[in-house]
C-alpha cells in the first residue's frame, strides 16, 4: 500500500527526521491562509499524488506570495497528473501540500528496501540526490553505498555513521544525518513497510538537513496490526476496477490488451497471459480468483471483468485441485445467469473431475468455446477475437 | 526414501481442529500420509479425526515421534507456530498459509539461524501448496491423483501451475519423485537453490523442473548453482513475460522492481547457466522429455 508524501512526512518527522514546515490544503482560500501561516517569502505548492516525478509533470509550483499559493492550488486541484508513473491516464489532484521553499546547498539521496537475496533490510545513499534511484544506478553508480541492517538487533549508530561519512558529510552534520537515517530505519521496521525513500535528503543554506520528499510503501499483508497505517489508503488514487477487485478479495491488476482473464492461481494466471501473448493476442488483464475458486469468486470474476470495456474475448482458466471442476462449472453457469455476457467466452477446465465439470457445462444453456490445453484455449480465445 | 518425506514421516497438523486443518487433514490421511495427530492451543487430550490433539508441538513431538508438522493458523499467528514447530524438534514444516507479513517472515529465519545446519528445520512456504512424494505421502493440499510415481523433482512457486506440470507430464506418462511448492511470497522458508540442492544427492530424481516467475532473485542463484554443483538436468519456465513492471502480480513476490527478476532477463541468465527453459507453459512435459531423451 502506498502512501502520499505529506503522509509520510508525518509519520518521518514523529521518527525524528526534521522536515520542512507545511500543511496539507483542499482549496485556494486554504491554501492562501495556509502560506500565511507558514511565514517567509516564497512556499511550494505541491500535487499530492501516488507517483513520483511530480515536478517535470507541472505538479510542483513555486509561488512567491500566498496570492500565487492559492493560484497555484486552484491550478491544480481536480486536475488529472500524467507522469512516468502514472500510466497515460494519470492521477487525480485531490490534495496540495504547502510547504516552505527550502534553499538548498546539497541533494542526497537516502533508500530503504528488503534485500531478498540477504533477507535484511538494505540502507542506499547516495550523494546523487533529486535523480530516481533507477537513474542514479545507471549514471553514477559509484556514488551508490549500501549497508545491511541485522533486524534482530536493529540498526546500530555505527552503522548510520558510516553511512553519513560515506556520503562525506561535514562532521559538524554528521550526528543530525545519523539520528535521521536512524529514523527512517525505525519507521520501517515498527510501521511494517516494504519501502522508506528520502529523495532529495538536502542540506539546507542554513544546515538543516531536511526530508524533502518522502515515499513509503506498505506490507499488505501487515494492515491486520497496522490500522493508523491502513487509514492512510487513498482509494482516488487506484485505479477503479482494481479497487472493486481488491475489496472483494481478488488479485486484479488491470493491462492494456482485450482478451480478459479469469483464471485460479497467481502462476497459472501468468502462464496464461503468457500463452495469449504467444498466440499473438494481448491480455486486458491479471486476475486471480485463487487456488479455491470457489462459485462465489467466480460470480464475483465475471463481474468485474464485464465492467471492462476494452474486453472483446473472456478466458476462464481453471485447474481444480481440491475443489473439483464439476462445482467450479456450476459456479460458472450460476455466474452467467446472474450476468450478461455480450463477448465470445472460452472455458478450459482441467484437474479434479474435468469430464463432469465439461458435461454441466455443456448440458447449460450457456455459449462458450470450449479448450482443453492451455495453448487450446489461448489460440481459441485470440481466434474468437478475430471473428 | 524420497527426498524431504516418506511413507513412515510422521506428521502433526498445526491447527488440526479448524475448518482447513480438518478438512486437508483428511485429504492427507486419504491419500496415505501418516498423520499422528495435531496441535490446537487449549484443546489438549481430546481426540480430532481419530487422532490424538495436542495444546503444544513440544507435547505432540515427544508423545508421537512425529518429525514433519503442516501449519493451518491464520497469518497473524503463524510465525509464532513456525518457530514453535523448529523449537520442538520438528523436522520438515510446510506452511500453506497466504499473508505472512514480510517482517514476520525474517524473524523466523533469524530465530533458525540458532540451529546448526544439521538441526535446523527445513520451513517450506508459505503461501504454498506443500510437498508431495507420489505414492508415499502428501504434506500439503495438492490434488494428489494428478501426480504419478516416477523420478522427476518438482520446484515451483505456484500451485495451480505445479498441478498444470504434473498433468502434463502424467499425460507424457512420465512420474514425479517428489513435487515441493515453495511459495509466492518475497521472503519464503526454503528457497529454489535449497530444494535443488536437496534433489541432486536424491537419489530417486532423474531430472528436476523449475517453475519460477518474475521477481527476486532466487531462480537465478539456482542456476548458478546448478551450473557449479550439478549433474542432474535441470529445466526451468519462468511465468511473467507479459507482466508490467513495478506491480504485484498476485504472488507478494510476483513483482520486478530490478534488473535480472523480469521473465526475459531470468530466462536469459538462466541459459547461461546451462538450464534448459521450457519456452511456454504449455510445454514443460514436452520440454522434460527431449531432456531425459538426450541423458
Amino acid at each position: 500500500m502506498d502512501i502520499h508524501e505529506y503522509q509520510a512526512k508525518k509519520i518521518l518527522s514523529s521518527f525524528g527526521v526534521t522536515i520542512p514546515r507545511g500543511g496539507i490544503v483542499y482549496s485556494p482560500e486554504n491554501a492562501e491562509n495556509k502560506a500565511r501561516e507558514i511565514g517567509g517569502s516564497k512556499w511550494v505548492a505541491k500535487a499530492q499524488i501516488h507517483s513520483g516525478a511530480r515536478g517535470k509533470a507541472g505538479g510542483i509550483i513555486v509561488c512567491n506570495s500566498p496570492l500565487e499559493v492559492a493560484q497555484a492550488t486552484d491550478k491544480l486541484l481536480g486536475k488529472k497528473l500524467v507522469t512516468n508513473q502514472t500510466g497515460p491516464e494519470g492521477k487525480i489532484v485531490n490534495r496540495i501540500y504547502i510547504e516552505e521553499a527550502t534553499d538548498i546547498e546539497k541533494e542526497l539521496y537516502l533508500g530503504l528496501v528488503f534485500d531478498r537475496s540477504s533477507e535484511s533490510i538494505m540502507i542506499v545513499a547516495s550523494t546523487e540526490g533529486g535523480m530516481s534511484v533507477e537513474e542514479i544506478s545507471k549514471e553514477k553508480p559509484e556514488t551508490i553505498i549500501r549497508s545491511k541492517i541485522e533486524v534482530a538487533v536493529g540498526i546500530q549508530n555505527f552503522q548510520a555513521r558510516e553511512l553519513a561519512f560515506g556520503l562525506g558529510i561535514e562532521p559538524a552534520l554528521i550526528p543530525r544525518v545519523s539520528d535521521t537515517i536512524v529514523g527512517c530505519y525505525k519507521a520501517f521496521s515498527e510501521l511494517d513497510a516494504t519501502m522508506v525513500e528520502v529523495n532529495p535528503l538536502v542540506i539546507s543554506k542554513q544546515k538543516q538537513i531536511l526530508a524533502l520528499d518522502c515515499k513509503m510503501s506498505f506490507d499488505n499483508n501487515a494492515m491486520f496490526r497496522r490500522s493508523q497505517v491502513s487509514e492512510l489508503r487513498d482509494k482516488t488514487q487506484e485505479e477503479t476496477k482494481e479497487v472493486y477487485a481488491s475489496d472483494r478479495g481478488l488479485n486484479y491488476v488491470s493491462l492494456d490488451g482485450n482478451i480478459g482473464n479469469i483464471i485460479n492461481g497467481a502462476g497459472l494466471a501468468m502462464a496464461s497471459m503468457d500463452m495469449i501473448k504467444l498466440a499473438g493476442g494481448s491480455p486486458a488483464n491479471f486476475l486471480d480468483v485463487g487456488g479455491g475458486a470457489t462459485p462465489e469468486k467466480i460470480v464475483k470474476a465475471f463481474r468485474l471483468i464485464t465492467m471492462d470495456e476494452k474486453v472483446r474475448v473472456i478466458l476462464v482458466n481453471i485447474f481444480a485441485g481440491i475443489n473439483r471442476c464439476d462445482w467450479v462449472a456450476e459456479g460458472i453457469v450460476q455466474a452467467l445467469q446472474k450476468i450478461e455476457v455480450k463477448v465470445p467466452l472460452v472455458i478450459r477446465l482441467a484437474g479434479t473431475n474435468v469430464e463432469k465439470g465439461n458435461e454441466i457445462l455443456k448440458k447449460s444453456k450457456i455459449k462458450y468455446i470450449e479448450a482443453n490445453t492451455l495453448e487450446d484455449a489461448a489460440n481459441k480465445a485470440v481466434k474468437a477475437l478475430r471473428k | 526414501m524420497a527426498v524431504i518425506i516418506d511413507k513412515s514421516t510422521k506428521i502433526i497438523i498445526q491447527g488440526f481442529t479448524g475448518k482447513m486443518g480438518t478438512f486437508h487433514a483428511d485429504e492427507m490421511m486419504k491419500y496415505g500420509s501418516y498423520v499422528v495427530g495435531g496441535v490446537t492451543p487449549g484443546k489438549g487430550g481430546t481426540k480430532h479425526l481419530d487422532r490424538p490433539v495436542f495444546n503444544t508441538v513440544k507435547e505432540a513431538v515427544k508423545e508421537t515421534g512425529a518429525t514433519a508438522s503442516i501449519l493451518f493458523v491464520p497469518p497473524a499467528f503463524a510465525a509464532d507456530s513456525a518457530m514453535e514447530a523448529a523449537d520442538a524438534g520438528i523436522k520438515t514444516c510446510v506452511a500453506i498459509v497466504d499473508g505472512i507479513p514480510s517482517h514476520d517472515m525474517i524473524k523466523i529465519k533469524r530465530y533458525m539461524r540458532r540451529y546448526t545446519k544439521s538441526g535446523k528445520m527445513t520451513l517450506v512456504g508459505p503461501n504454498c501448496a506443500g510437498i508431495i512424494s507420489p505414492g508415499k505421502s502428501m504434506l500439503g493440499i495438492m490434488p494428489g491423483h494428478i501426480y504419478k510415481e516416477g523420478r522427476i523433482g518438482i520446484i515451483s512457486r505456484s500451485g495451480t501451475l505445479g498441478y498444470e506440470a504434473a498433468q502434463q507430464l502424467k499425460n507424457l506418462n512420465i512420474g514425479v519423485s517428489t513435487s515441493v511448492g515453495i511459495g509466492g511470497d518475497p521472503i519464503n522458508g526454503s528457497s529454489f537453490r535449497d530444494i535443488i540442492e536437496k534433489f541432486e544427492t536424491d537419489n530417486e530424481t532423474d531430472a528436476i523442473l523449475m517453475i519460477g516467475e518474475i521477481g527476486g532473485p532466487q531462480e537465478v542463484a539456482a542456476g548458478h548453482f546448478a551450473k557449479e554443483n550439478m549433474k542432474k538436468p535441470v529445466i526451468a519456465y519462468i511465468a511473467g513475460l507479459t507482466a508490467p513492471k513495478g506491480r504485484v502480480m498476485g504472488h507478494a513476490g510476483a513483482i520486478v522492481s530490478a534488473y535480472g527478476e523480469s521473465a526475459v532477463e531470468k530466462v536469459e541468465l538462466l541459459k547461461e547457466c546451462g538450464v534448459t527453459i521450457s519456452k511456454n507453459p504449455s510445454v514443460m512435459g514436452d520440454t522434460v522429455k527431449k531432456v531425459l531423451g538426450k541423458s
